[in-house]
């Protein structure tokens, strides 16, 4: 734009990343990816949860490396990434949501951290150390000096901390991943100034937010991706929600979702949710879940779709608020109360916090049920659990495992039927799903959309919260949209009157309508 | 249904499954052989009678700790715990009207100090180390307490018949230590319980989210660690027909654990097996008696002891990889 009548060589991109790909085993993270970002310039990078932000951002920073065959530009030379050392001598700074210090540590030992000022072999120069970072702290506007203790600061102040070590190391391209979401409103306003003095000097900025707002207020240009693809982008001047809502969300919704279940009218409902509350940003939430219907949960990650969840169930402690089944109030102080009442939850995390990797089928199934199956003094014969678990097998076509396979050593698509398996097992009444098709293959996605659908054809209520927008569009009869800790509306998805991801979206990104493009 | 190569894997999957279960009973057969050939006295009925009495006071802290280890937690106040209830025991027998007691008040004194310290754990959330560390300590002063700082003699013990008689030709030490094994393995294997203890262990996180009280699963097992560490107590003052709140039980705990790891269970929780502590209590018991056949000086066992324990599991950690 600066260049003009005079004959100028136009400026090299800061960096040029060229036909980058990622595949982890059979999955192509990111295939064929192209970014160009000016000096000078905010880039904001887009795209819904999984589209391959992150894994684009990991190539930069030398976290992983990127498949073979793709090119990397800085300022017009090659750049050869093998490691996080490297992207730091090329000047790249990557400040993740997940802010990397040590709390108690100051200020300037978290800025030198790993490149300590020396005197001599051993001992660390820490005079120098605080006399360099004063300037760069004072360029920032920073409210605080080196030797405060960085578990003494806001979240705001610590973002400083991150900028102001980037700067340290002369970075000229900074990588921000949702820098504001724990910002209050003041230290974003802040966060956006400082923005625009680095933009000014000279320094890129990759900017990576959901926020429509955000990105209007910022980005000189607009990347958008998509399942790993790069599906184009905008000028500042062809900056329109609309246009960027469709890019992110895709048009094609496949077939194989099954959707053949009839929401029986809505009478009485079966779980209520009453102004729930953790006290703590999340609720308070109210909605009404009626048997023979799957309801979606969408949102953005950190919206709180989770917590509620957990909540709900009694995995976390309420401060507020009430939980009723079959008009029963639920003492939703603990899972027990709930698996006994009817509720049952399935976790995002299988691994994390779901399965019993090192024990075997038939007795993660069984789990939950044990008690009501032993004899006296809580004897339990091995044949009773080896049958449940056969059941449960045959049920839901647990491929390659018998009762007693360790549950380790199924795939993620049989892990998660045992999982469901042991979910079944007490014959729930309401089913909260949380991402039920994370890490599965397409051929068990397909099977546990269809199970989701036989169940509520049954009688039962589901609560499917997932992050793929398509998989709620093809299997929920309507869609409660999260933000914030809160439930920002809702949104019928009937054979009718399908949803439309743009509204979701909307609804989840927070973004006002407005027309144009200028902020 | 089933193909070649599902049962194939199958029986790949059981052998890696029996060589996990048989875990160190290799080591304890060649260290009996080498024991036998080298001294030639080893194998005798007599001797072998001798380490398994041995071996049986270890076997019954170690059948609670395996219980404990399993959740992933550790419990280093049995030691302690046992001179406490073997100061109890000898106490109550010199106690007049309280004799017949004696027994059932040691085993009372342990179980409490278990609650204790699984209340501590299991509500409060500390961590076992930290409990346990300083139950190790005050413990042993609460025994030195009970005990007036000194040694309770009783040269007439009701129950001496527990350290000293034979039940068939089998010492009694033996078939209670026996006994405790085979109940651990019925509570682990057989019941509910078992499956949440395992459960607890493999992954408190989950084993919540599917509904089991998991403080209740703690308590109980600090507890039982507590009653046999008390029951231990009984034992040794069976024995000795005396307790002393000093001495009596020092380091227990480590080789109580040392059978634990030996035996193949895993410190981080979910994986192990009562038998396998069986058989690693016995491998400790088997080295300190050849050893002492063998005339090696006391240092040099302290040395050996230490260097076989690390020796036996890094080749399990390297077999089993």
């Amino acid at each position: 734009m600066a260049a003009t009548a005079e004959i100028t060589q136009p400026p090299a991109p800061r960096l040029v990343m060229d036909n980058i790909s990622k595949t982890f085993g059979p999955v192509r993270a990111l295939q064929g990816v192209s970014l160009r970002v000016m000096p000078g310039e905010v880039h904001a990078l887009m795209g819904e949860n999984g589209a391959g932000k992150s894994t684009l951002m990991r190539i930069l920073a030398g976290a992983i490396p990127a498949d073979a065959g793709g090119r990397i530009e800085i300022d017009g030379r090659p750049a050869e990434i093998n490691g996080p050392r490297d992207a730091r001598d090329l000047g790249i700074a990557v400040i993740y949501q997940e802010l990397s210090q040590s709390p108690n540590l100051t200020v300037a030992e978290n800025m030198f951290l790993g490149r300590e000022r020396l005197r001599g072999p051993f001992l660390t120069d820490r005079p120098r150390q605080r006399r360099e970072c004063a300037p760069v702290l004072a360029r920032l506007g920073a409210d605080f000096g080196p030797d405060t203790r960085v578990a003494d600061l806001s979240l705001g102040q610590r973002q400083l901390v991150e900028i102001a070590r980037a700067l340290l190391q002369d970075a000229r391209l900074i990588v921000m991943d949702e820098p504001t979401t724990a910002l209050s409103e003041r230290e974003s306003e802040h966060l956006f100034t400082l923005i625009d003095a680095l933009r000014a000097e000279g320094i890129a900025i990759i900017y990576i937010s959901h926020r429509m707002e955000e990105v209007y207020r910022l980005a000189d240009s607009v990347s958008v991706l998509r399942d790993g693809r790069d599906v184009g982008g905008l000028s500042r001047a062809e900056l329109d929600a609309e246009r960027l809502v469709s890019m992110m969300v895709g048009r094609e919704i496949s077939g194989f979702y099954q959707k053949l279940h009839r929401p029986a009218p809505h009478d009485a409902p079966v779980l209520e949710v009453r102004d729930l509350t953790d006290g703590a940003g999340i609720g308070p939430v109210s909605f009404d879940l009626f048997a023979g219907e799957v309801v979606g949960i969408s949102g953005l990650v950190g919206s709180g779709r989770t917590e509620v969840a957990r909540l709900i169930y009694g995995a976390d402690p309420a401060r507020g608020g009430s939980v009723r089944l079959d008009g029963t109030e639920l003492d939703h102080r603990q899972p027990r109360a709930s698996l006994d009442a009817g509720l049952a939850y399935l976790t995002e995390d299988r691994k994390g916090n779901g399965l019993f990797l090192d024990m075997s089928v038939a007795e993660n199934t069984a789990i939950s049920v044990l008690h009501r199956r032993s004899g006296p003094g809580g004897l339990l014969p091995p044949a009773t659990v080896t049958a449940m678990g056969r059941d449960r097998i045959e049920e839901l076509d647990v491929r390659g495992a018998a009762p007693a396979t360790r549950v380790g050593n199924l795939s993620g698509g049989n892990q998660q039927k045992v999982l469901l398996g042991r979910l079944l097992e007490t014959a729930p009444r309401v089913l909260i799903l949380d991402e039920p098709t994370r890490g599965v293959d397409i051929g068990a996605k397909s099977e546990i959309y269809s199970l989701i659908d036989r169940l509520t054809a049954s009688g039962m209520a589901v609560l499917m919260i997932s992050s793929e927008l398509t998989e709620l569009l093809g299997t929920a009869d309507r869609i409660l949209v999260m933000r914030d800790g809160q439930i920002a509306g809702e949104v019928p998805n009937t054979a009718a009157n399908p949803a439309s991801p743009e509204a979701i979206m909307r609804l989840s990104a927070g973004a006002t309508p407005r027309t144009g493009g200028s902020a | 249904m089933t193909n070649p190569s599902q049962t194939a894997a199958s029986r790949r999957e059981t052998m890696r499954t029996w060589l996990r279960l048989s875990g160190m009973l290799p080591v304890l057969v060649l260290l009996c052989i080498g024991f036998e050939l080298a001294s030639g006295r080893f194998l005798s009925v007599g001797n072998l009678s001798i380490v398994m009495q041995q071996a049986s006071i270890n076997a019954v802290l170690a059948a609670g700790m395996t219980f404990v280890i399993l959740t992933g937690g550790i419990d280093l106040s049995v030691g302690s715990i046992l001179a406490l209830a073997a100061v109890v025991a000898v106490g109550a027998t010199i106690t007049p009207g309280f004799a017949w007691a004696a027994i059932p008040l040691a085993l009372l004194a342990g179980a409490a100090c278990g609650l204790v310290n699984g209340s501590l754990i299991a509500w409060l959330g500390l961590p076992p180390f930290i409990v346990t560390l300083g139950a190790l300590t005050a413990v042993r002063g609460v025994a030195r307490l009970a005990a007036g700082d000194s040694t309770v003699f009783n040269s007439d013990l009701p129950f001496s018949v527990i350290g000293n008689g034979n039940l068939l030709g089998v010492p009694w030490l033996v078939v209670i230590a026996f006994l405790v094994i085979l109940l651990s393995w019925v509570i682990l294997r057989r019941t509910v319980l078992g499956t949440w203890i395992y459960a607890v262990g493999g992954n408190a996180e989950a084993a919540a989210l599917a509904g089991i009280k998991v403080p209740l699963v703690l308590l109980f097992v600090y507890a039982l660690s507590g009653l046999l560490a008390g029951l231990g107590g009984v034992m040794s003052a069976a024995r000795l027909y005396a307790a002393n709140g000093l001495q009596l039980g020092q380091a227990y705990e480590l080789d109580a654990i040392a059978a634990v790891i030996l035996g193949g269970t895993s410190f981080v929780g979910g994986i192990g097996s009562v038998w396998g502590t069986l058989i690693g209590a016995l491998i400790i018991a088997v080295l300190s008696n050849g050893l002492i056949l063998l005339g090696v000086s006391d240092i040099w066992q302290y040395i050996i002891k230490g260097g076989v324990i690390i020796l036996a599991v890094a080749i399990d950690k390297l077999r089993t990889r």
